[in-house]
């Protein structure tokens, strides 16, 4: 509880400050780790359910669901970023993304542990994506920004979002 | 109260395209000997609606353009002014210019005003001079009656004559994206130029995208292209014929010898002054801003190509009322089928069976009759497709000086509104053909025996689930010994094979085929045939030729009525389930392991009655690990057809028939190898639609 009335404090804070500057980002978690995306690429948060799998593709790419008539591929971002595999329990959450142009949006679901919390983001506060060097890939990351002492990794969705062996559309 | 008269802009646009189109056709239609008055009525009504609308709307430029071309008419319509070809041309011209700025009003972006002008000019020229041909000075009878003909690429300045010849010519040429797509390849062209003279390229690649948004089949390069030699403009023009449309171009000469200077400065700028002080107000000038010029040529190119998408994404279409209260009276049966079994479900008890499964029986058939009246609203007449048909063929016969008459049959075949809008640019090209390669000049005609006019007849019919879309011309047909010698010659195909008639009319779809050197009789017969092939198969249909040498060539388009619903069988691969097309099924055969030959190291075949068919285990080229592992032992073979070839596949189980929606699995994911969309089962779950023939492809790999 305390916890909270201290991040509500701070994004009051921000947002006294320089109203024009802030960004929400939805916040959620990875193990340990704790990721953002951009509030307005969120279009739901739905438990996980099982998926129809689609053969011969990244092992991250869990497959698809029926999202309301439309077909709907399902990311595994602990899969995609290399850490250990956590079983999929009810309480697993699945962030529904938008991506793409206005012209011809795509809707992609990533599953993540939990949602934490929606962030205001002060943008001078943003800090470059460090280079952690060959391990770790940061291509996906937009930056860096703390939220109550704790590191907050900004996604960015649309390198997230863009699968790989596009050029395999036309074979 | 103020009301947001956008919301009405789309009802507005639409409105206005279709006037036009009934302009056009009438157009088209007017008989020079018999002028019909109602015909004219029509043309004036189009036109009026549409200055009415954009009055209204405050689209001022559309409004002050179409009073002039109403005035005409008017005149026209009370027998004070003749109809002359010319003046109907310059029409046609005009109905070009508005379709031109509605577009440009409707994706917001700022209208050509100069293409405005020029048309305005020579619609005025019209008005004023009375008939064409006397009283208008040369100079501006010129753009007038050029930029009719030619109007498809505006951008072409037309004042050098043809007999000028100059040392050399500039072209800066500029592809729209989809050049590849209409099966062009600049490649071709430029060889052609290399042919008139020295030619040296300059290639612009600021415009292609970084790597992983690059797509292949959209041209993003543009040329600078200098010809050095002795040749006319005319020739240059001649091999740019097939790309107008598709790219912006400007053809300048070099050197400009002092004699061709002025005429070159006098015509473009010259219509605008012309106009513009007799424009009743300024307005339009004004009206829009004057950034269009600051804009890149690249940026607009762009700018087209997203607007074009935007456009089809929120297309609309109308639907015939009848359709509408037929699947209003449908709703109607199933809601009472539905309290039915409500009441029935109410009070439960076991002698109320046999209501209940006749209740069900019932809802049963109605979700069927609503699901196909439902459909039925996606279907279109064909004749959206064929109704711009006229105006292309009189305006490529015209430019070739050919005599065509264009015949339509059975405009009012309905197909899926998918199919009208994919179908489009494929028979635009097959047309295309028949008009510039099959039917021969006037001349040739009559020393051949037939008469001087051609035939090109389009015709569309159901057959079966299918629809077919035959292109049928009189002319001189595709000559198989020369076929068969210049795919020798390319060593597309083997010396001495022996070919059947129609595999040797299939080599002019074979890629190795369409970038040949010119062929003399059959020239460019193949020039983009295997693109037509493609988009044809990609719609889930096929293409076929018949053709008589000297009689003509048909060309049949099969393509599927609607691409929304499949016939299916749904089978068990582990724990997945997968629907194979019921139409590309053969038979299934249960079989044992033992019933399967082993090929070393090329996999297995099945032999079936004396013929011996490949084997594709599901399993294992879907990677699939789930289910019964001993039950591999043994499976059933679905013995299935793809492009000819038949192959068996080997799944788990058979689960049952049913009709599945189609849908994308690319709107939001991608395409994935041997699956060409997916289905939602009842259980809500997702399956994969089986692509037969990509799946044998595949497993061939």
């Amino acid at each position: 509880m305390a916890q909270e009335a201290e991040n509500k404090d701070i994004d009051q804070y921000h947002y006294s400050k320089n109203l024009d500057n802030a960004v929400q980002y939805l916040s959620f978690a990875l193990g340990r780790e704790e990721y953002g995306v951009d509030i307005l690429r969120v279009q739901e948060i739905r438990s996980w359910e099982p998926v129809s799998r689609i053969p011969n593709v990244p092992c991250y790419e869990k497959g698809v669901v029926n999202l309301r008539g439309s077909i709907v591929p399902i990311l595994d971002l602990r899969e995609r970023f290399n850490l250990s595999k956590a079983e999929y329990t009810p309480l697993t959450v699945v962030v529904v993304l938008q991506t793409g142009d206005s012209n011809k949006p795509r809707i992609m679901g990533v599953v993540v542990d939990s949602v934490s919390d929606v962030i205001s983001v002060d943008k001078t506060e943003i800090q470059g994506a460090p280079d952690f060097g060959t391990k770790v890939s940061n291509e996906f990351i937009n930056g860096l920004v703390s939220v109550n002492e704790r590191m907050v990794m900004l996604l960015d969705v649309d390198k997230l979002l863009k699968l790989e062996d596009l050029d395999q559309v036309e074979s | 109260m103020s009301i947001d008269m956008s919301q009405f802009h789309q009802v507005f646009f639409e409105e206005c395209f279709e006037g036009l189109e009934a302009m056009e056709s009438g157009l088209l239609t007017l008989d020079m000997g018999d002028i019909d008055s109602e015909i004219i009525n029509t043309i004036f009504r189009g036109a009026h609606s549409i200055k009415g609308g954009s009055g209204t709307f405050g689209f001022t430029v559309v409004a002050e353009y179409t009073h002039i071309m109403e005035t005409l008419l008017d005149e026209m319509r009370d027998g004070r002014r003749k109809v002359t070809q010319p003046a109907v041309d310059v029409l046609l011209g005009s109905v070009d210019c508005l379709r031109e700025m509605l577009t440009a009003i409707q994706n917001e972006r700022d209208v050509n005003n100069s293409s405005v002008a020029k048309h305005k000019a020579a619609l005025e020229i019209v008005l004023n001079g009375g008939s064409m041909d006397e009283s208008v000075p040369q100079v501006e009878h010129k753009p007038a009656s050029e930029s009719v003909v030619v109007n498809a690429a505006p951008d072409i300045p037309e004042e050098e004559s043809g007999d000028l010849e100059e040392q050399g010519w500039k072209i800066a040429f500029c592809p729209y994206l989809d050049l590849l797509k209409t099966g062009n390849d600049p490649v071709r062209l430029f060889r052609e130029l290399n042919e008139l003279g020295e030619l040296t390229t300059i290639v612009n690649i600021q415009d292609v995208p970084a790597f992983y948004e690059l797509d292949p089949e959209e041209c993003n390069i543009s040329w600078d292209l200098k010809v050095v030699g002795d040749i006319s403009g005319d020739d240059i023009r001649e091999i740019f014929n097939w790309v107008e449309g598709d790219c912006e171009m400007e053809i300048q000469p070099l050197a400009k010898p002092i004699k061709s200077a002025p005429v070159a400065k006098i015509i473009d700028p010259e219509p605008l002054e012309l106009v513009l002080p007799s424009n009743p107000s300024p307005k339009s000038a004004e009206a829009k801003p004057k950034v269009a010029a600051e804009i890149k040529k690249s940026d607009t190119q762009d700018s087209d190509n997203e607007a074009a998408k935007a456009m089809a994404k929120a297309s609309s279409i109308r639907v015939d009322t009848d359709k509408i209260d037929t699947l209003i009276n449908m709703v109607g049966e199933v809601v009472i089928t539905q309290s039915m079994l409500g009441l029935v479900g109410e009070n439960f008890s076991m002698d109320k069976v046999g209501q209940l499964k006749r209740g069900l029986a019932q809802l049963e058939r109605h979700t069927r009759d609503l699901q196909q009246s439902v459909m039925n609203i996606r279907m279109l007449p064909i004749s959206f497709v064929f109704s711009r048909f006229p105006r292309l063929v009189h305006d490529i016969s015209s430019k070739l000086d050919k005599k065509i008459v264009l015949k339509l049959v059975g405009e009012n075949t309905e197909v899926d509104k998918a199919v009208v809008e994919l179908i489009n640019d494929p028979l635009v090209h097959l047309i295309r053909n028949s008009l510039d390669h099959g039917i021969e000049m006037p001349a040739d005609r009559v020393a051949a025996g037939k008469s001087e006019t051609g035939t090109i007849e389009l015709k569309a019919y159901h057959r079966g689930g299918h629809i077919v879309i035959e292109i049928i011309d009189d002319g001189r047909g595709l000559d198989k010994d020369k076929l068969l010698s210049k795919a020798i010659e390319k060593g597309l195909v083997e010396e001495n094979s022996i070919l059947t008639e129609k595999q040797i009319f299939e080599l002019i779809f074979m890629p190795g085929f369409s970038t040949a050197e010119q062929l003399t009789d059959i020239s460019g017969r193949g020039v983009g045939m295997d693109v037509v092939r493609r988009n044809i198969l990609s719609l889930g249909g096929n293409i076929e030729i018949i053709s008589e040498l000297g009689k003509g060539t048909t060309i049949a388009i099969h393509l599927p009525l609607t691409l929304a619903i499949l016939d299916g069988q749904s089978v068990a691969v582990g724990d997945e389930t997968y629907i194979v097309p019921l139409v590309s099924i053969i038979e299934s055969i249960n079989i044992t392991e033992r019933m399967l030959n082993k090929v070393a190291g090329k996999g297995e075949t099945f032999r079936l009655r004396n013929e011996y068919l490949p084997v594709i285990r599901m399993r294992r080229i879907f990677n699939v690990h789930s289910g019964n592992p001993t039950k591999s032992k043994e499976g059933v073979l679905v013995v299935v057809e793809g492009q000819g070839e038949l192959c068996c596949l080997l799944v788990d189980e058979l689960l049952g028939q049913q009709q599945v929606v189609i849908k994308s699995l690319e709107a939001n994911y991608r395409r994935v190898e041997g699956v060409s969309g997916a289905t939602i089962l009842g259980d809500g779950s997702v399956a994969l639609i089986l692509d037969v023939p990509g799946l044998v492809r595949f497993s061939i790999r």
